[in-house]
């Protein structure tokens, strides 16, 4: 199934990658190859059939809601791409 | 033994010789740091390499041990973690541009007990970009190469533990495994490479790709090294959800266990198809002459569903990872694009930057699969398909305890051979995928070579939690076919 131009800038705005004019049309050639080879699955009746979403059956596991504070404050802060204070520093959010 | 070089040692064997004070922790750590300043330009199987930080760390326990007191079962041991590990304070990469400078502010939980075992880190092991490849070609820091032959790749993504356990760079490694990323390349390098059980290791601090497949698990250079290995890394850790709360068995013990009366079963759609090499069917059935030599039983079996296990996969796994890398934003950490004027285009900027090839055409695909309209018809059918997938394993365990199948397809491919042809690469991980969408555990042991002297393995699949009899299997393959496990690399 091919996809469109407009279908990869559309799923590339959803996952915040900025592409280049010469990405777009390789990529939409490679992902129209792989949802080619993918729709093998329709072969497949499935009605019926539950859905696995973990392998190994499981039940949820509870544990108290209890705050643990970390200890290394500085080490997660050091990281920081842009750093002011104790906060991590990012662009304008609101437009004017 | 006397003959063998340091260096060649098995891990049981260089801990054992610590622990009988035959050889300090800070010879044998300065061995393998010679051996890796000699032999890592040609091969780059480490990302980083630690040789202050692990000769302190060597003289420490040869300190401690001084006045008699042992860290554990590695004490002063070199070994190696794939770079998807956090190590803290050691800068962990995932292979990527966007971690280039990623210092973790705490140790994965696979960290702490290899460490807490008194094993010494040597370094981080290259991987392919967020464990998405399979021939450690798509790393930021450029490819690693088959010890056996640097002109091939070593399989991927967790290439470069493979090649560093083949080449005698470290004692042992762990990786990680989604579809087949500690077996594929396992079975490329001629060592052995286990995915555990999903839930058996936990995933703290283990950078996430696909959080329902995603697997740790030991390389090492003999049976016995990889399950004592997984013995260490093994067992509950409340930080991890999924982490199963079972006592961890003794591995090691299952690796000498007889065979006789082992039900073999041979999945035949793993051995229809034409992609499946001469060389790779002639040894994997030399795996399988061992086994009924020493009296295990052959049972034919099929896993009608085999052939959809590469679209699941394919669907499934992107989901996850678009979603689990939603996190590099450039706001906390990792790199961040410079000159955007507003936070939405300083994102998007950034990971255009820091991704690349092939993780964006991942997140790409697994976006699309879980986009409003298309989530049904993708994602959930690929979830369903899954569901068949496991339950062809689980009718096959009725009357076989164990599977033999190949690892991989064929032996080492070359450098660039499949890069620009993503469905090609995919094939290479079409025997592993499988396991890994029914969350059961497998192993890749060395059976053989091919006709140019590429190393082949042999997979051995089982029911949840049952390593032992994996480890039982391959124990048996091993004796019965005793091949050179150290590549025959000059520095």
């Amino acid at each position: 199934m091919a996809i469109t131009r407009e279908e990869v800038l559309h799923v590339a705005r959803l996952a915040r990658l900025s592409l280049p004019e010469t990405e777009v049309e390789r990529l939409r050639e490679q992902l129209s190859a792989i949802l080619d080879y993918v729709k093998q699955l329709d072969q497949l009746d499935t009605r019926g059939v539950v859905p696995t979403s973990h392998a190994i059956e499981m039940g949820t596991p509870f544990r108290d809601d209890v705050v643990e504070p970390f200890g290394d404050r500085e080490a997660l802060l050091a990281n920081a791409p842009d750093r002011q204070n104790d906060c991590f520093r990012v662009p304008r959010i609101i437009e004017d | 033994m006397a003959n063998v070089p340091v260096h060649e040692w098995t891990l049981l064997e260089a801990a054992r010789r610590v622990r009988e004070k035959e050889i300090s922790s800070r010879e044998l750590t300065g061995a393998l740091l010679a051996r890796i300043e000699a032999l890592d330009p040609k091969v780059h199987a480490y990302i980083t390499v630690l040789p202050e930080a692990a000769a302190a760390d060597a003289a420490a326990c040869d300190e401690e041990q001084a006045k008699g007191a042992l860290r554990g079962p590695f004490h002063g041991v070199p070994i190696g973690l794939k770079d998807i590990f956090c190590t803290r304070g050691v800068r962990t990469t995932c292979g990527s541009r966007i971690l280039r400078d990623f210092l973790p502010p705490y140790d994965a939980c696979v960290a702490e007990k290899v460490l807490g075992a008194g094993a010494v880190l040597l370094g981080k092991h290259n991987m392919d970009e967020f464990a998405m490849g399979s021939s450690t070609e798509t790393s930021f820091f450029g490819p690693t190469r088959n010890p056996w032959d640097v002109s091939r790749i070593p399989g991927g993504s967790s290439g470069g533990t493979a090649a560093a356990v083949a080449a005698a760079m470290c004692f042992a490694g762990v990786g990680t495994d989604t579809g087949g990323s500690i077996r594929q390349p396992a079975s490329l390098c001629g060592v052995v490479g286990v995915k555990p059980t999903y839930g058996r290791v936990s995933r703290y601090g283990m950078i996430a790709f696909a959080s329902s497949l995603d697997q740790g698990g030991p390389i090492a250079r003999t049976v016995a090294d990889a399950a004592s290995l997984l013995g260490v890394i093994a067992g509950y850790d409340r930080r991890d959800s999924t982490s199963l709360d079972l006592p961890v068995p003794d591995y090691l013990a299952a690796v000498e266990r007889p065979v006789e009366g082992l039900r073999v079963g041979l999945p035949k759609e793993y051995y229809e198809g034409d992609g499946l090499s001469p060389d790779v069917r002639a040894a994997v059935e030399k795996a399988l002459n061992a086994l009924t030599d020493q009296g295990a039983i052959v049972v034919e079996v099929s896993l009608p569903h085999t052939s959809f296990a590469l679209s699941t996969y394919y669907l499934v796994a992107p989901a996850e990872a678009s979603s689990n890398l939603a996190r590099y934003d450039g706001v906390r950490y990792g790199h961040r694009a410079e000159g955007a004027s507003g936070l939405i285009e300083m994102m998007s900027r950034t990971r255009a930057e820091g991704f690349g090839d092939e993780v964006k055409r991942r997140i790409m695909i697994g976006t699309y699969a879980l986009s409003a309209g298309y989530y049904d018809a993708f994602y959930g059918k690929a979830q369903k398909v899954r569901t068949l997938i496991r339950d062809d394993f689980m009718k096959a365990f009725e009357s076989a305890d164990v599977l033999l199948t190949p690892t991989a397809p064929t032996p080492a491919f070359r450098l660039g051979e499949k890069m620009d042809d993503p469905l090609t690469m995919y094939l290479s991980d079409i025997y592993t995928i499988p396991c890994n969408l029914a969350g059961i555990p497998g192993i890749s042991v060395p059976c053989g070579f091919s006709t140019e002297g590429l190393p082949i393995g042999a997979q051995l699949l089982s029911k949840p939690f049952r390593e032992e009899t994996l480890f039982t299997a391959a124990g048996a393959i091993e004796r019965a076919l005793p091949l050179r496990r150290v590549a025959p690399l000059e520095g």
